[in-house]
């Protein structure tokens, strides 16, 4: 089996020569920068023609790079002032879903975040950003208290899913995002949710449903995972390939859907090769929203929000 | 998602089933039962009283008063918005289900009265490519909530799924919200959704519409969940508790008010609606 990046390869191949350059350059004293330069610029031509015929499974598996940025990343590198808050007040408090205040710009914001972890403590405390029904409840008391006092609600979606277990169904998965889909559909408060890595199904959607839908290049927004489905319909899950293909998971196919609403570009090479600028670019696209969704009445917003949702699906009267 | 694991556990020719068709093997008490009788009892074994899948047209004829029920949007049939080709392609696949099993999808949409009550009324059916919902589920429904918020009715629905259409990808996923906000929205006039379980509600149904009653009531023994137990158990690698996703486990966990058998499905339901609509007069 290849690894997942091997498509990846000729760019890491040339980083490294730049690299090399770069030291012997430094340790010889002799300027290699010309043919550095060269490098880079192929680099560049290189990144962007791989980067421009990405097949769909490729998407799915940029979306869940280890080093790609997280919800952890975009509080840090996006808002300022950032408090925490914790816990569901009724049994615990979910790691993998992180909820509190910030700035962004000048402008409050509530965030409620999917993390999924970054390294093996971290990851296991997150469960792999796979939420508990208690991780939903939470992210509803953080919405509510948003609601009550006019701020914003921004939501990172980035999960493989709600997690698979003896204890979340006792607990009640299915009530938890129910309700959450529910209560999205009438808060009383602009409501922005991004797709930043894995949108995995009904995961996901228990925080995701708002105003607006946006998705990052390379994320993907899915009713079940590419390996589930090839696993079920054609018993073999080696054919995630296809099943990513045929699923239409990615940004502009759901935008064709009237699912999401807008794409955001991520950095040459993705978003994990430059989280910073990555974060600096959602919050100005999330400014942007922001300042369009300000501008209604509480009633208009809920009205758009429930039409976004009601023209979505494709039937038709037979005869 | 369990829609693989529930087919391949009912594989299409039933060997339980007794070729003449007068005689049927109940799977829970293994005795066989003279097939009339099952059908007096609305599907229930004489025996055990284990509930079979009812057709949802029969289910309707069981809980509306004779004569009074309405369908809304009989001919509401499906697109092909992804184009999606397993095995064969989706519209095929749709045609013949319709084949199979007469229905133009997987729910039913409706009003009439309930023991007098005017009620909106939604019924899924499992025989329809195992009660998957995709556009058309998602559509009816909504429309049958939004024209019980405008008549100020109460909405039930009787779910019986596997889960979201895989063949109408993230489409469908955005049923369980339009669904919702509908309800969100019925609810908000303060006017009664209940929501009654059978074998199989499960996951995107029942982390939507399924979850969210103002009453919820299963019926027993029906296998109930967000995540299939296949999945779960190759997630944990332990052996699932004993009675794990059925009505008694969920209700035993406070996430029914109510298992009814569904003898009595009807009285009850007439019953609960008339105390929630008593304070609208």
């Amino acid at each position: 089996m290849s690894a997942p990046f091997d498509f990846l390869d000729p760019l890491v191949k040339l980083e490294d020569k730049i690299a090399e350059l770069e030291q012997l350059s430094q340790a010889t004293g002799v300027t290699v920068l010309s043919e550095a330069e060269s490098l880079r610029e192929k680099l560049a031509v290189e990144s962007r023609k791989l980067f421009s015929t990405l097949t769909p499974w490729q998407r799915v598996q940029l979306s869940r790079h280890p080093l790609r940025p997280q919800s952890s990343d975009y509080i840090d590198h996006m808002l300022e002032d950032y408090v925490p808050l914790a816990g569901d007040r009724r049994f615990a408090d979910d790691e993998a879903i992180l909820t509190g205040i910030g700035r962004l710009g000048d402008q409050p914001v509530m965030l409620v975040g999917q993390q999924k972890g970054k390294d093996v403590h971290e990851r296991r405390r997150c469960n792999f950003g796979m939420p508990h029904p208690e991780g939903y409840r939470k992210a509803m008391a953080k919405m509510r208290l948003a609601e009550k006092f006019k701020i914003p609600v921004i939501c990172l979606i980035n999960t493989p899913g709600a997690v698979p277990g003896v204890e979340a169904e006792e607990r009640g998965q299915s009530i938890a995002i129910a309700e959450n889909i529910r209560d999205m559909a009438l808060l009383r408060t602009p409501v922005i949710c991004v797709v930043i890595g894995e949108g995995g199904s009904g995961g996901a959607l228990g925080i995701g449903v708002g105003d607006r839908i946006l998705m990052f290049e390379n994320s993907y927004f899915s009713v079940i995972s590419p390996e589930g489905c090839a696993a079920i319909l054609w018993k073999d899950g080696a054919k995630k390939d296809l099943a990513a293909e045929r699923l239409k998971l990615t940004g502009p196919e759901l935008k064709k859907f009237g699912i999401v609403d807008e794409i955001i570009e991520e950095p040459a090479g993705g978003a994990h090769r430059q989280p910073v600028a990555t974060a600096h670019g959602l919050k100005e696209v999330l400014l942007r929203h922001l300042r369009e969704l300000q501008s209604l009445t509480v009633d208009e917003l809920l009205e758009r929000r429930y039409q976004k949702y009601r023209v979505i699906g494709e039937v038709r009267e037979s005869a | 998602m369990v829609l693989d694991r529930l087919r391949r556990a009912t594989p299409t020719k039933d060997p339980k089933k007794i070729p003449d068709g007068l005689w049927l093997k109940c799977p829970s008490c293994s005795k066989t039962v003279f097939k009339r009788l099952v059908e007096e009892r609305l599907d229930c074994c004489p025996e055990c009283n284990h509930h079979f899948k009812m057709p949802s047209g029969r289910r309707i004829a069981n809980l509306i008063d004779d004569g009074t029920w309405v369908e809304w949007d009989a001919n509401l049939v499906s697109g092909d918005p992804l184009g999606f080709v397993d095995g064969k392609p989706y519209p095929e696949r749709i045609k013949q289900q319709q084949a199979k099993t007469g229905l133009k999808d997987a729910v039913l949409c409706g009003t009439g009265t309930m023991g007098s009550h005017p009620v909106g009324l939604g019924v899924m059916d499992f025989e329809f490519n195992g009660g998957s919902m995709g556009s058309v589920v998602g559509e009816k429904l909504t429309r049958m909530i939004e024209r019980s918020t405008a008549a100020k009715m109460p909405a039930i629905i009787v779910s019986a799924s596997g889960g979201a259409r895989m063949q109408e990808g993230a489409i469908s996923l955005m049923q369980m919200t339009k669904t919702s906000a509908a309800l969100a929205r019925h609810a908000e006039k303060g006017l009664p959704y209940i929501s009654v379980l059978t074998n199989p509600t499960m996951a995107g149904v029942m982390a939507s519409y399924a979850s969210l009653g103002d009453v919820i009531i299963a019926e027993p023994k029906a296998l109930i969940g967000f995540t299939g137990a296949r999945v779960i158990q190759e997630t944990i690698k332990q052996e699932l508790p004993e009675g794990f996703q059925t009505s008694e486990f969920l209700f035993k966990h406070g996430q029914l008010d109510l298992i009814i058998n569904r003898q009595d499905m009807k009285a009850e339901l007439a019953r609960i609606v008339g105390y929630l609509m008593a304070g609208r007069r």
